[in-house]
């Protein structure tokens, strides 16, 4: 239901906070969730037609490209995967997997909308994380996808170039843009 | 007199003065001292007052486990009471004052309490304030609330700011004593992942106070040795100023770190809960000092002998000119080394066993040092302060045999293991018969998740009490934890310290032995909570057998100290009066927190703007600019309806109403939960979540739809509409989105995991807006781009396309009995879409509307709202919804539960509209009542109301309910019950107020 003439507003246009990690709200991002059984027929063809990755292994998440430039897809659950996409191919890649899928039990959903979307940067970015989620992200591995708690809401995170993306829902944002800022706040760093 | 000495204080910076004032008086202390090394350089001795007899009260301890010494610290919004000046680092300008006094602290007259101590016993206030039982309420407890507590709550909000962090490691050390750095040292080499924390700014624990020698040099060149070494291994984290204070299962710990509390107001956070989750915890939490229970032990300048050489070599503290030393042990003899060597007198040393044969005596009889073998302290003299002691037989009944001047009694009667963290998470203790003290049982450690001890003692928490000792059992704990967390020992250089012989301990909980009452009245167990010696004995004497009785009945150990230095002590004196073993009576039972935690940190972020989330809908901004006032629905807030300037609420929800019945409206409806169902037994799973059948709905088509439990109780409601052939979404109400969609996936994931069905739940994923009225169609068809006619899109259809140049999906349904449109769209385009329908129906009048209006539309329209017409006690048949439940389907949820006797019984209370007979309105909540009673005496009832308003529309006061057989009692006349008394006649009606036949919404 895309749509290139009406401009997609992000939950908090982009806000922004610099304490001793920065903390932006970007977006919006293309996000498909994709509930499929490995092992379906054409889902690996479907998901390669959609963003060119591979299925991701158990808590990771594949990347055609950098991290959080490209196009992703992260594994979820045994039977459910986040496709991350520009926004505006988000209509052209659900074709893509309904077509690819046709005939077999899937559900591809568009929820770029449901999500809000943030990037915290800077060298001690994983603290301002670890004060909100129950993670150990120091032992983060590489390409993990974090489904988390975030204080009181659902969350999830990956590391990329720099720092971290962090998505949670969208009526939530504003909350998350609290809490990071908070967690930010220069001089309150971990050591 | 106490004083600042004029050489030494390893601890600090004689360079860096700072002043503070203590009941406002401006005193000076150094950086590095603890507000109470710098009370006492100051002399301050006397600092509280106790909790029950107001007596005075001075510094006992130099650790987390003083008792007396609890200030007010701060003042607005920092003001924090019940600080521990023993572990309060001093800051430039702090200013604290004591507690629990009236009018001053020198001049109190709840003191009379003390000579009254005798009518104050314990369980006093069981035994007075019982009868006669309104008393209480009335009188007894407005007093003891006004006694009660040492400090005051803050009133004003906290001015500092507060946060939580989660660490994850192999082992967590606790305690950064020589033990713990040993042990941390052992693992870090070993590759663990380490955290060592240290609830004190400073390193190495007792050892360079106690002169205890290592490796060949005194201690605090191998502690400094050792932290540069652990500061060298990437995988071992240091953080001092934090205090783990509760074990949990799994081994999860809790730890407050002080991160600005001695620099208040510099911008950090004052505290941050660490929540740690560690494969295996170590505890050197080390040991604590037990007082000595003989008379007058509570007289300000009676120290524990660990206290007093602690303030002598760490802060250069003299608590007296003249000291007597008081033990039954060896331990104790370091304090009159530590005394002789800053150059101060030590008076005499009372020493309650006959024959002192260990090293250390011997180096204190070198010294000339008078040594008073078999004797104890009778009682001490002074008031606000000491001025000596009266001495006699240990062994004997309180005869005074001699009396010594002093200004300082240091007291010993050995040490207990902090077994805290062993103990939260169920570690056993066993009784230790050479030292009298408890200390882990290794044989019934706490158990984690694989069955292995979850936490390790080593050091002086393990009984270890010696440094040559400690180190050795701190070694070996430490490689036995390597070994469990199966890594491999590299071979480490550690510690051995010089071993010094001590003699054995003699237990003494009383002293003297045979003391009479009048004594024992004054000696203290508890300082906190004043209790004695004779308060424990009488509990015994009155059947308090159980030590968890004894405690309760005489609150012993239940001030803020949690009893560190009591409870031993007093659960001897209770196995004594009971004429027990001690490990027969047992301890109570340590609870988290070791030490109180502020409450700042237990909250973390969690107030203000984030106390909790605030769910917002897309056009949540615009709302508030429009000054709606809004209302909570679950963790959303939904606009209840827009006030214009002078209107009220009510005036405003009229407006909305009118306006949307006579022109059109507007309501945000995001909020409703949209989740959609996929799958080749997505019909058939439909079919069994809801009460009628969903998988006959042609696709492009609308139906209302009930969920039941498996009770067969009505659970959600909501239309669902069939997207394509193997697709539904159904939407739940705005409470239930998340809920019923776990309640989806229960079953799909629990019971029916061979059916092929997918959901999602896409509830935030679209802004969703009623556009009602009878001229909704022609603002719709002013946005233009999709034919909304009768013909195109009738009653109880949907459509895609777009509208207004963006992409929708419009649906034909109704909850106000207007013609009206719901309209989806992705949620980054719902305020523009909002905007465009304000701007698209300014010509016709359009008026947003709230949520309090949308629920008297739906009344008026006999539209039943989950919560409202529901409590989990109601079935849809209760409801009149019969037409909404397939008598053709095998089963459904709830479909079994609707067939048992009571809730097939014709009897039950039904759906029935009211009309009071005045055009008033019931009120919220009211009842209709019966003849007689129950059988708890309470008056009968046959019905209630469930959803009452003014409508409007009608102009009278609409109602519906439940009432016993009530569509049979059409037209009759009953009455409700009025909070003002009396009651409201109405008459019973067909509870759909407004066009009945739903023409106005299907046109």
């Amino acid at each position: 239901m895309s749509d290139l003439s009406a401009k997609p507003v992000s939950a908090l246009g982009g806000a922004s906070f610099d304490g001793f990690a920065k903390v932006r709200e970007i977006g919006p991002l293309g996000m498909i969730t994709l509930r499929a059984k490995p092992g379906t027929k054409g889902l690996d063809q479907a998901v390669k037609a959609a963003v060119g990755t591979g299925l991701p292994a158990v808590r990771r998440m594949e990347w055609s490209g950098p991290a959080d430039t490209g196009r992703g897809c992260g594994w979820m659950s045994p039977d459910e995967f986040l496709l991350i996409l520009p926004y505006a191919e988000v209509s052209t890649a659900l074709a893509a997997l309904e077509q690819a899928l046709k005939g077999e039990h899937a559900l591809a959903v568009d929820v770029s909308d449901a999500r809000a979307v943030f990037r915290i940067e800077g060298e001690k970015a994983g603290q301002v994380l670890a004060k909100l989620c129950p993670a150990d992200i120091d032992r983060l591995e590489p390409g993990e996808l974090r489904r988390t708690r975030v204080a009181q809401v659902a969350g999830a995170f990956w590391a990329g170039e720099g720092g971290y993306t962090l998505v949670s829902f969208r009526s939530v944002a504003g909350y998350v843009m609290g809490l990071l800022s908070h967690s930010a706040m220069a001089g309150s760093e971990l050591g | 007199m106490s004083t600042r000495l004029s050489k030494g204080g390893r601890l600090i910076d004689r360079t860096a003065a700072m002043e503070f004032s203590f009941n406002g008086k401006r005193m000076r202390g150094f950086r590095g001292d603890t507000l109470a090394a710098a009370l006492l350089a100051n002399d301050q001795m006397l600092v509280g007052r106790s909790f029950k007899y107001h007596r005075p009260r001075g510094i006992v301890a130099s650790g987390a486990e003083e008792p007396n010494a609890l200030v007010n610290m701060g003042a607005g919004g920092r003001f924090e009471p019940n600080q521990r000046t023993t572990t309060t680092e001093l800051f430039d300008g702090l200013a604290a004052t004591s507690q629990n006094h009236f009018p001053s602290l020198d001049f109190d007259v709840g003191v009379v309490n003390n000579y009254a101590a005798r009518f104050l016993p314990a369980g006093f206030y069981y035994k007075t304030f019982m009868h006669p039982r309104p008393f209480w309420k009335h009188v007894f407890e407005p007093i003891v609330r006004q006694s009660a507590g040492l400090g005051k709550a803050p009133k004003e909000r906290d001015e500092d700011r507060y946060e939580q962090a989660y660490a994850f490691c192999d082992l967590l050390v606790v305690g950064g004593g020589i033990a713990g750095l040993q042990a941390a040292l052992i693992a870090g080499a070993a590759g663990a992942r380490v955290i060592l924390l240290e609830q004190t700014p400073h390193w190495g624990g007792r050892a360079p106070v106690d002169g205890d020698v290592i490796d060949g040099a005194p201690a605090e060149a191998w502690i400094d040795a050792t932290l540069e070494a652990l500061g060298k291994m990437e995988n071992v984290t240091l953080k001092a100023r934090t205090m783990a204070f509760g074990s949990y299962d799994h081994g999860y710990v809790l730890a407050e770190e002080r991160v600005a509390d001695h620099t208040p107001g510099d911008g950090r956070p004052k505290k941050r809960l660490w929540r740690i989750r560690a494969a295996k915890v170590l505890s050197a939490q080390g040991a604590i000092e037990r007082p000595l229970s003989f008379a007058g032990n509570d007289i300000p300048g009676v120290m524990l002998a660990s206290a007093v050489r602690d303030y002598v070599v760490n802060w250069a503290v003299s608590p007296g000119d003249r000291t007597v030393v008081v033990t039954n042990n060896d331990d104790a003899y370091r304090t009159v080394l530590a005394l002789k060597g800053a150059g101060l007198e030590v008076a005499a040393v009372v020493d309650a066993r006959a024959q002192v044969t260990g090293a250390l005596p011997a180096q204190a009889r070198a010294m000339g040092i008078r040594i008073e073998t078999g004797r104890g302290v009778v009682k001490v003299k002074g008031g606000k302060r000491v001025t000596g002691v009266c001495i006699g037989l240990q062994a004997g009944e309180g005869a005074v045999l001699d009396e010594i001047a002093c200004d300082a009694v240091a007291m010993s009667g050995g040490w207990s293991p902090v077994v805290h963290l062993w103990s939260h998470c169920g570690g056993k203790l066993h009784w230790d018969r050479r030292h009298h003290m408890f200390r882990p049982d290794p044989a019934r450690p706490p158990i984690t998740h694989d069955g292995s001890p979850m936490v390790i003692p080593a050091g002086a928490a393990n009984g270890a009490l010696s440094a040559a000792e400690a180190l050795s059992d701190a070694a070996e704990q430490g490689v036995a934890a390597v070994k469990a967390l199966g890594l491999k020992g590299r071979t480490t250089p550690l510690g051995k310290a010089d071993p010094v012989e001590e003699a054995a301990m003699e237990p003494v909980w009383i002293m003297p032995q045979g003391a009479g009452p009048k004594l024992k009245m004054k000696m203290w167990l508890d300082y906190q909570n004043d209790v004695k010696v004779s308060d424990v004995q009488l509990a015994a004497r009155e059947g308090y057998t159980s030590v968890e009785h004894t405690k309760r009945y005489t609150t012993l150990g239940m001030a803020t100290d949690q009893g560190k230095l009591s409870n031993i002590n007093g659960l001897a004196v209770l196995a004594d009066a009971l004429h027990e073993d001690i490990p027969a009576v047992g301890t109570t039972t340590f609870r988290p927190p070791y030490t109180p935690v502020t409450i700042g940190a237990l909250a973390g972020e969690s107030r203000g703007e984030i106390f909790q989330p605030l769910r917002r809908s897309p056009m949540h901004e615009w709302h508030e600019a429009q000054g709606a006032y809004m209302e909570p629905v679950g963790l959303w807030r939904r606009p209840y309806c827009y006030p214009r300037a002078g209107e009220t609420h009510e005036q405003a929800v009229h407006r909305e109403i009118l306006n949307t019945r006579a022109k059109v409206g507007m309501l945000d409806a995001s909020t409703l939960g949209k989740i959609v169902v996929r799958g080749p037994d997505a019909g058939r799973f439909l079919d069994m979540l809801y009460t009628n059948v969903m998988s006959t709905l042609p696709v492009g088509k609308c139906r209302y739809g009930l969920m039941c439990n498996e009770q067969g109780f009505l659970s959600d409601d909501g239309v669902v509409v069939r997207l394509a052939e193997d697709t539904w979404l159904c939407h739940t109400t705005s409470g239930g989105a998340d809920r019923i969609h776990g309640w989806m996936e229960d079953w799909l994931q629990c019971e029916w995991w061979d059916w092929q069905v997918f959901t999602a739940n896409v509830t935030e994923q679209y802004a969703q807006i009623a556009v009602a009225g009878p001229d909704a169609r022609k603002v719709l068809e002013k946005l233009g781009g999709m034919d909304v006619s009768k013909e195109a899109l009738p009653f109880m259809t949907f459509v895609e396309g777009h509208l207004g140049g963006l992409p929708a999906r419009v649906h034909r349904i109704s909850f106000s009995g207007e013609l009206s449109y719901e309209i989806a769209v992705p949620a980054s385009h719902g305020l523009a879409l909002w905007q465009a329908l304000i701007a698209a129906g300014a010509d016709y009048g359009v008026m947003p509307y709230g949520t309090e209006a949308m629920h008297i539309m739906r009344a008026e329209k006999g539209f039943i709202m989950i919560g409202d017409e529901t409590d989990g006690t109601v079935i849809p048949q209760d409801l009149g919804l019969d037409w909404a439940i397939s008598k053709k389907k095998a089963d459904f949820l709830g479909k079994r539960g609707q067939e048992r006797s009571f809730l097939a019984s014709p009897d039950r209370w039904k759906l029935v509209g009211f009309e009071t007979l005045d055009g008033s309105v019931i009120e919220d909540g009211a009842y209709v009542p019966e003849e007689g009673v129950n059988g708890n005496g309470q008056r009968n009832v046959q019905g209630r109301v469930t959803s009452t308003y003014y409508s409007p529309t009608l102009k009278k006061g609409i109602a519906m309910g439940l009432l016993k057989n009530g569509p049979a009692r059409m037209d009759e006349v009953v009455e409700f019950t009025r909070m003002s008394g009396g009651t409201t006649k109405a008459r019973v009606v067909n509870p759909v107020f407004l066009d009945p036949k739903g023409e106005k919404q299907d046109v």
